[in-house]
């Protein structure tokens, strides 16, 4: 991190990477950029850490028998992926980073409302990812990251508790920040920043914090529950001591179908940005837009029984949880379409950050269209806990959420370092990225399909084809992947500067230097404008 | 290496409703998801930027166009829901004169039990075109029996029985999976349906080895556990009466009336305490720990097999059994028809 701070701009007026030096002037800083650049590094860590897991999964799944590693190390690592995956990487990957960088900067603001409580919020992550991490190395944990009792509180012979505990004490970063984007939107910004100027990546943010504060508190709840069964033997999960193990699964889900918006409404934040720069062109339907991404926060919180169709549940919950998930849906059919409607008489440009924008789009339209399969009552009979769900929630994961991150990084590239990116070799790595994506996961509905289970160290012969096909793909995306952490870190320090806003684009953030000054504004702006008024800015911009 | 398979076998009554709704789904979603890739991809193309200071014309929105797609993918979407939801109906009812096999997952085999006294371990033979149902339960973790041939498949719960159906349509060898995550060996915990017809299956139940009937298994431990001596037939004791008590109404002390069935009587069996019963004092011992779930299982046969009528023949002795001796509707009398109304049996 030292070598963020050596004196390369010593010449040019301060910035908030130059403007203090040291390791102690990063890890006790209360900037949000600089917290956001602390966040960058901690997921990017845990993301390849968790991407090696699947990596040997991947190659495990070469053969049907179980060769490379046994059974019980296999579970460990899909448990280890899931857990890292989820609550290290994608919950805190796009808000912590990019949300955390850019909010203030949207909304003309000198920092979030709660300085100290953002830094709070990376030990408390960084705290709970170590005690994840040394539950693993110690001896790893096999139940899933679903945890799912009563395996997880009475059969499993792992460090259960101690990677539940890793998670329960991630919860609190995810909270912490919750709140802070809320006290932050509705009290910093701008004077004439209304709320429907704010551009559409805030809304999104918006209604992610109250996911996060909402429905994080029930995940503690239900960690912790496990923790007091498996360590006390009390009967809350496990039959045999008098509790129900169908329970667990309502309270784990009612936290994690929500975290699934937590994970997927950031990345439509950065596309409804990516989209607009790249068209020049305002948001098609901004306020339809933004108010669905409130539905989907809303009517997220009234889904969570279709995880569990075929596990007991009474016929007519079930009825119930199939209706309001396709009404979820509705409203983000609404943003892919009015996405796709803002390309229309645009004037398109086709940067890396575009690319990303229409993978996420195309990758994000399959993951949700295969959703629809999965909400109807009688097909989720056959394809839930196959691969079929697997290649499902991959899609909008990692073809989504991963795409959007991406996306998102390459086009606030400049704003965050002042260098500019390798334009030929992003465009590179983001058709590898797209084509592996594709290849590792398109052949696993087809699997789900046929009915191979998900979870399975060895399989039937007669799935190894297209395991074959999907463990190359998982090595090109791979190869995807490190292209950027290559040539990011090269560009930090070689590449050409960045202007002040390389796009063009209309947002606040693109109105201060690039990389921004310690407090973003030397003046606090006043807005004039809507999100995206390209027509009223076009002086400014230079646009004719 | 087996060759490339890309079709699923479909091998029950539910294999094509599902294949229907499924690639009904897949031709409408595929047409979207094309319209919507084509138009991006040429408008993406189409509308290039063509100098670096371009300003395109501004469109900001449109109230129909809005209406308009969100509207007609709400009602596509209750389509798929109305339909979703009439295939998974007929799968969660089994129907009355299903054959009924019990199902005990354990960490990590497959046992099943039929009626009239065969056991088998990860393999399962049924008759080709007769419902059958299959009652499980699991004796540690959660499992989740699967058997893709058939697009079934429900988890298997501790203490609890949950019930699955099908009516198999082609004779054959079919994977049967656990679904859901139990533990190390999960992933070996599979076996194989074999789908037979119906006069193969009857040489094969012929065959099978039965040592009695399941009943009669359950009627033996009735005694030895020494249940007989509080539990009567036909007379009142301490004890409720037992007879044709699987299916009807039981009203509790709590106030609550609650359907004997499976799990009730297996409650009653290992957690008498728990659901006590009105007019009755709590003296039952519980027989947690003593009795397997094997066990478990033959008593509740036997409670269901005790006929409606005294003086009625117990279908209990092995060889003689009546030809839907597996149904409910075979041991257990006429519980199916007169449930509701009927007062309490056991007051």
């Amino acid at each position: 991190m030292s070598t963020l701070a050596t004196p390369v701009r010593a010449a040019a007026t301060p910035n908030y990477l130059t403007s203090e030096r040291g390791i102690l002037s990063w890890l006790l800083t209360t900037d949000h950029k600089r917290i956001a650049l602390l966040y960058v590094f901690s997921v990017t860590a845990f993301f390849f850490i968790g991407g090696f897991f699947a990596l040997l999964m991947r190659l495990e799944l070469v053969t049907p028998e179980t060769d490379l590693v046994s059974p019980h190390t296999y579970n460990e690592l899909f448990s280890m992926h899931g857990i890292i995956m989820v609550w290290f990487f994608l919950i805190p990957s796009i808000p912590n980073t990019l949300g955390n960088f850019l909010i203030p900067m949207m909304i003309g603001a000198k920092d979030l409302a709660f300085p100290k409580l953002n830094l709070a919020s990376w030990y408390v992550f960084m705290l709970g990812g170590m005690v994840t991490l040394w539950a693993m190395f110690r001896g790893g944990i096999d139940t899933g990251w679903t945890f799912y009792t009563p395996f997880s509180t009475v059969y499993s012979q792992t460090y259960v508790t101690g990677a539940a505990l890793g998670v329960f004490i991630s919860g609190f970063a995810s909270i912490m920040t919750g709140l802070n984007f809320i006290a932050t939107i509705h009290r910093l910004r701008a004077p004439g920043l209304t709320w429907f100027r704010l551009p559409l990546f805030v809304w999104s943010h918006y209604a992610t914090s109250v996911i996060l504060v909402l429905a994080t508190p029930v995940l503690a709840v239900v960690l912790s529950m496990v923790a007091v069964e498996r360590i006390f033997q009390v009967g809350i999960f496990s039959t045999p001591l008098g509790g129900d193990p169908v329970l667990f699964q309502h309270l784990f889900w009612f936290y994690s179908h929500p975290a699934v918006y937590i994970m997927v409404l950031p990345g439509m934040a950065v596309v409804s940005e990516l989209v607009a720069a790249y068209s020049r062109r305002p948001v098609f339907g901004y306020t339809f837009v933004a108010f669905a991404s409130i539905a989907i926060a809303v009517i997220g919180f009234l889904v969570w029984g279709h995880h569990m169709f075929v596990a007991g549940q009474s016929v007519y919950s079930a009825l119930y949880f199939s209706l309001l998930s396709y009404m979820v849906a509705v409203p983000s059919a609404i943003k892919v379409f009015n996405w796709t409607a803002t390309v229309y008489k645009g004037s398109v440009s086709w940067e890396t950050p575009m690319l990303y924008a229409i993978g996420f789009i195309g990758l994000f339209t399959i993951g949700g269209m295969t959703g629809l399969f999965l909400a109807a009552l009688g097909i989720d009979v056959h394809v839930t806990d196959t691969y079929f769900v697997i290649a499902h929630f991959h899609y909008i994961m990692v073809g989504g959420t991963v795409m959007a991150y991406l996306g998102g990084i390459h086009y606030w590239w400049p704003k965050i370092s002042g260098k500019m990116y390798p334009e030929g070799l992003s465009k590179l790595s983001a058709l590898t990225v797209f084509l592996g994506f594709n290849l590792t996961f398109f052949p696993q509905f087809v699997l789900g399909y046929l009915g191979m289970p998900r979870r399975y160290a060895a399989y039937p012969a007669e799935f190894q084809y297209l395991h074959i096909l999907s463990t190359a793909g998982a090595t090109i995306l791979g190869a995807g992947y490190l292209m950027p952490l290559c040539y990011f870190f090269w560009a930090w320090r070689h590449a050409p500067e960045a202007p002040p806003n390389p796009w063009r684009a209309t947002g606040l953030e693109w109105q201060t230097p690039s990389p921004p000054p310690k407090h973003n504004f030397e003046v606090t702006p006043v807005v004039t404008h809507n999100a995206y008024d390209y027509e009223g800015m076009k002086e400014e911009l230079g646009l004719d | 290496m087996n060759s490339l398979q890309l079709l699923p076998e479909s091998a029950s009554t539910f294999a094509n409703e599902w294949n229907w709704l499924f690639w009904m789904l897949v031709a409408l979603c595929g047409f979207v998801a094309t319209g919507i890739a084509v138009l991006l991809i040429y408008w993406v193309v189409r509308y290039h930027r063509k100098r670096e200071d371009e300003l395109p014309v501004q469109i900001h929105g449109n109230i129909k166009i809005e209406a308009a797609w969100s509207l007609i993918p709400l009602m596509l979407f209750m389509g798929m829901f109305a339909w979703g939801a009439r295939v998974y109906f007929r799968m969660e009812r089994p129907p009355d004169n299903a054959r009924a096999i019990y199902a005990i997952g354990k960490q990590w085999m497959w046992k099943f039990q039929y009626v009239t006294g065969q056991r088998e371990i990860n393999t399962l033979h049924v008759p080709v075109g007769e419902p059958v149902k299959i009652i499980m339960t699991s004796q540690d973790a959660i499992h989740s029996l699967f058997v893709p041939a058939f697009r079934i498949k429900q988890d298997v719960l501790p203490q609890r029985y949950t019930t699955i159906w099908f009516q198999a349509t082609k004779p054959g060898r079919y994977h049967l999976f656990c679904a859901e995550y139990c533990g190390t060996k999960h992933s070996g915990m599979i076996g194989w349906v074999y789908a037979m017809d119906a006069h193969e299956f009857q040489l094969w139940m012929e065959q099978g080895g039965a040592e009695g009937s399941l009943a009669s298994t359950g009627e033996k431990l009735f005694h030895q556990f020494g249940c007989a001596t509080c539990h009567h037939f036909d007379t009142q004791g301490a004890c409720p009466m037992l007879r044709d008590l699987y299916g009807r109404p039981v009203r509790l002390t709590s106030g609550e009336t609650i359907i004997a069935d499976e799990t009730y009587l297996r409650n009653k069996i290992l957690n008498p305490r728990a659901q006590l019963i009105e007019g009755f004092q709590p003296i039952m011992p519980t027989f947690s720990g003593q009795l397997t779930e094997e066990q478990v299982v033959a008593l509740i046969a036997y409670i269901k097999a005790i006929g409606p009528r005294p003086g009625t023949e117990l279908p209990v002795s092995p060889g003689n059994a009546p030809s839907n001796y597996g149904s409910q509707q075979g041991i257990a009398g006429p519980e199916a028809t007169s449930i509701s109304g009927s007062k309490p049996r056991d007051r």
